[in-house]
């Protein structure tokens, strides 16, 4: 048993915070396209459209029965093999192609629930109004699924910051990466990875904070 | 208010599954004319509104508002959007976007549906909303407004679209007695503008002051109609002489 250095988890901090943007990046552009996929395919299902309904199926079937860490790799070291115009593919964009596509399958399911439970009065309130079908459902299923489906959402977004770590073993040095050469630099491999689980579990933690906020936003319509 | 087409169905029918809701139901109606739609629970009232605006669906059967003509066998979406654009529904439960403030239930279709300016439909909004004696609460959602103030929204968001025909499936049912007289005073003051109106209703006193006609359904059919004195003071039908019947000695 030895004492913890310190001073050198102390140095690593500054070292460690500059990978966060490419981080968030990484977790943000994602989560941003995994909504829209999300929740177009969740509208999908809700209306069931012939063809395009099994597709979808076939896609949330396989993107969640996978691990992420297996379609990170057939995206990266797979897909330039069989797609001749993509000679290589960075590791950054496979994570996002990777995390968007991972979590879109989830996000869709949870979307799918919320969009189901929102009042038949309101769908038919809207049609009363003459409404299309496309705007019933962007001013006023969908912003009232989104209230139902922001916990479990924002739930997915964590995992998603999380699992941008994977993007280390495509060779990308984002935070995990930078921390793996840090401390097999220093062989203080405790240290290192306690610094960055601190960084991951305060981005985290910031984000719940966040998270409330969001609720009490997405509550004040319902406020007696 | 701007001149409103006449109103013509034409042997509307409507199944649920087995069961036969709405059996071949005919009815004109003239522009500004204020219908009432009486009968017991459960004989397809509210189903014949709800086929109007193709909330259900009919099985056969045209409806015409103007020179629309909209045929269940070959009505297309835009043949449902056009007839829903030409009626208006004030519904039993309210029925207001949860997620939007009062003046933002009546401005939604007046932006999206008829492609109005914000300013326009916000001043509409506002014009309704004192009218309707809400001035005060455009800023409050649904959940914080007590359900007689809903649904004086629910026809007030109805006014707004100056639809030909504005359709009221039992308007007051939902509500505590308290809030009844606020909203039958808000639909007298609709009916006073010679608004065409079909109203499916529980309230005889009501019916009888506002009704230029009062049609009896029963079992999915309409089984007489007339002025409210000759419906009211001399049915003809042993059903409706029953009914009627019935619903004085509730007193309601």
């Amino acid at each position: 048993m030895r004492a913890l250095d310190f001073a050198y988890m102390w140095d690593l901090v500054p070292v460690l915070l500059g990978y966060v943007p490419l981080t968030l990046f990484m977790a943000l552009v994602g989560m941003f396209f995994a909504l829209i996929l999300a929740s177009v395919m969740a509208v999908e299902r809700v209306f069931r459209v012939p063809v395009l309904d099994v597709f979808v199926r076939l896609f949330i079937s396989f993107f969640r029965g996978t691990p992420l860490l297996v379609q990170l790799f057939l995206f990266y070291f797979g897909l330039p093999q069989v797609l001749a115009f993509l000679t290589t593919i960075d590791g950054v964009t496979a994570t996002i192609m990777g995390l968007t596509l991972h979590f879109s399958a989830y996000m869709a399911e949870s979307i799918r629930a919320a969009i189901l439970g929102v009042d038949r009065s309101q769908w038919e309130a809207a049609q009363a109004v003459g409404m299309t079908q496309t705007q019933m459902m962007l001013q006023i299923i969908l912003p009232q699924a989104a209230r139902v489906a922001a916990p479990t959402l924002v739930n997915y977004f964590i995992d998603m910051i999380k699992g941008t770590s994977l993007a280390f073993t495509l060779g990308v040095t984002e935070l995990m990466g930078a921390t793996q050469k840090e401390a097999a630099g220093s062989f203080l491999y405790f240290e290192a990875f306690l610094v960055v689980a601190a960084i991951y579990w305060i981005m985290v933690e910031a984000l719940s904070f966040a998270q409330r906020h969001l609720e009490t936003y997405l509550n004040k319509a319902y406020a007696r | 208010m701007t001149s409103h087409a006449g109103i013509s169905i034409n042997g509307l029918n409507k199944s649920f599954g087995e069961t036969s809701v709405l059996k071949d139901i005919s009815l004109d109606i003239a522009p500004g004319e204020r219908v009432v739609v009486i009968g017991p629970s459960g004989t397809g009232k509210s189903t014949l509104l709800r086929c109007l605006n193709y909330l259900d669906r009919p099985d056969s059967g045209t409806i015409r508002v103007g020179d629309l003509t909209v045929n269940p066998a070959k009505a297309s979406r835009s043949d449902i959007l056009a007839l829903r654009r030409r009626t208006s529904f004030v519904f039993q439960n309210y029925a207001l976007f949860a997620n939007k403030t009062a003046r933002q239930n009546i401005t939604q279709a007046l932006i999206t549906v008829k492609g109005q300016s914000k300013a326009d439909a916000q001043a509409r909004a506002d014009e309704i909303l004192r009218e309707t004696g809400l001035a005060d609460k455009a800023n409050s959602y649904p959940a914080a407004l007590s359900g007689g103030q809903q649904q004086r929204v629910g026809i007030g968001r109805a006014m707004a679209l100056d639809a030909d025909l504005m359709l009221f499936d039992e308007p007051t049912s939902a509500l505590d007695p308290e809030w009844v007289g606020e909203v039958l005073d808000l639909m007298r003051r609709v009916a006073e503008k010679r608004q065409t109106m079909l109203i499916v209703t529980h309230e005889m006193q009501f019916a009888r002051e506002i009704a230029d006609r009062i049609i009896f359904m029963s079992d999915g059919q309409i089984v007489e109609q007339g002025t409210p004195e000759k419906l009211l003071e001399t049915p003809q039908d042993p059903r409706t002489q029953a009914f009627l019947r019935r619903v004085a000695k509730t007193g309601s």
